[in-house]
């Protein structure tokens, strides 16, 4: 080893406050744990659901608590943090070949997007919130 | 036989991240205006639980739930790495069996309904 060997000064916990590059990549990263906390809240519900409408209707009262609607709020924009930052790599992904071209990124970016609002809204109107 | 299992591992990763992408902000809006007295129909307990009690109805809950859970275990894994934890052999049993219980619970859950 050379007497001086080169160190490169980087923190291996907060590489990532140096550059807002860094930091958009990390704020995707960690939308995994609003997820996984969200599908773990999701498992519960479903507990409560199987142990008959009283724990059911427990359930959904304490997630009207302020707390629970914390939660959500912050589970949703989190969720919508996804959802963008999940479509708008969908171009490098997934790339669509058509003869010798490339569909373009934006199309790709769109046609995600527009299905994601009819989805949505057939979500909601199936389930009944209107 | 596969020489690695990243495929798997990577394919339900996206699975999840696609479906999680898709419906996420739909589910969580529908129950945060349950939390605000707007119940959605779904969400009455009649209205779940019959829902529930369908075998496709289970199976689109089941498959939710455990693509969810696996997309997350699998983006916190890679995300421990980078904040410098390097126990990855750790991390990966340890994620990929939280995400693995869980959704065994729920199908356990799922069929008492």
């Amino acid at each position: 080893m050379s007497r001086k060997p080169y160190v490169r000064e980087v923190s291996k916990t907060r590489w990532f406050l140096r550059q807002p590059r860094y930091m958009r990549y990390m704020m995707r990263e960690v939308t995994c744990l609003s997820i996984g906390a969200y599908a773990l809240v999701l498992v519960l519900g479903i507990k409560r659901l199987s142990e008959g409408r009283a724990a059911y209707e427990g359930f959904l009262q304490a997630l009207a608590s302020p707390g629970g609607i914390l939660f959500h709020l912050v589970v949703l924009a989190f969720a919508l943090y996804h959802t963008a930052s999940w479509f708008n790599v969908t171009p490098k992904a997934m790339p669509v070949q058509i003869g010798e071209s490339f569909v373009s990124g934006g199309v790709i970016v769109g046609a995600h997007y527009g299905a994601w609002i009819v989805i949505s809204l057939a979500v909601l109107l199936l389930a009944g919130a209107f | 036989m596969a020489k690695s299992n990243k495929p798997v591992v990577w394919g339900l990763f996206a699975a999840g991240g696609t479906v999680t992408a898709f419906i996420m902000p739909a589910l969580v809006l529908l129950v945060l205006l349950a939390a605000f007295g707007r119940v959605p129909d779904i969400l009455t307990y009649e209205k779940l639980h019959a829902f529930a009690a369908q075998w496709w109805g289970k199976a689109v809950l089941l498959g939710i739930i455990f693509l969810a859970l696996w997309h997350a275990a699998h983006r916190l894994r890679i995300t421990l790495h980078d904040v410098g934890v390097r126990a990855d052999a750790t991390v990966a049993v340890a994620v990929y069996a939280v995400a693995a219980v869980a959704s065994v619970a729920a199908a356990f859950y799922l069929l008492r309904i």
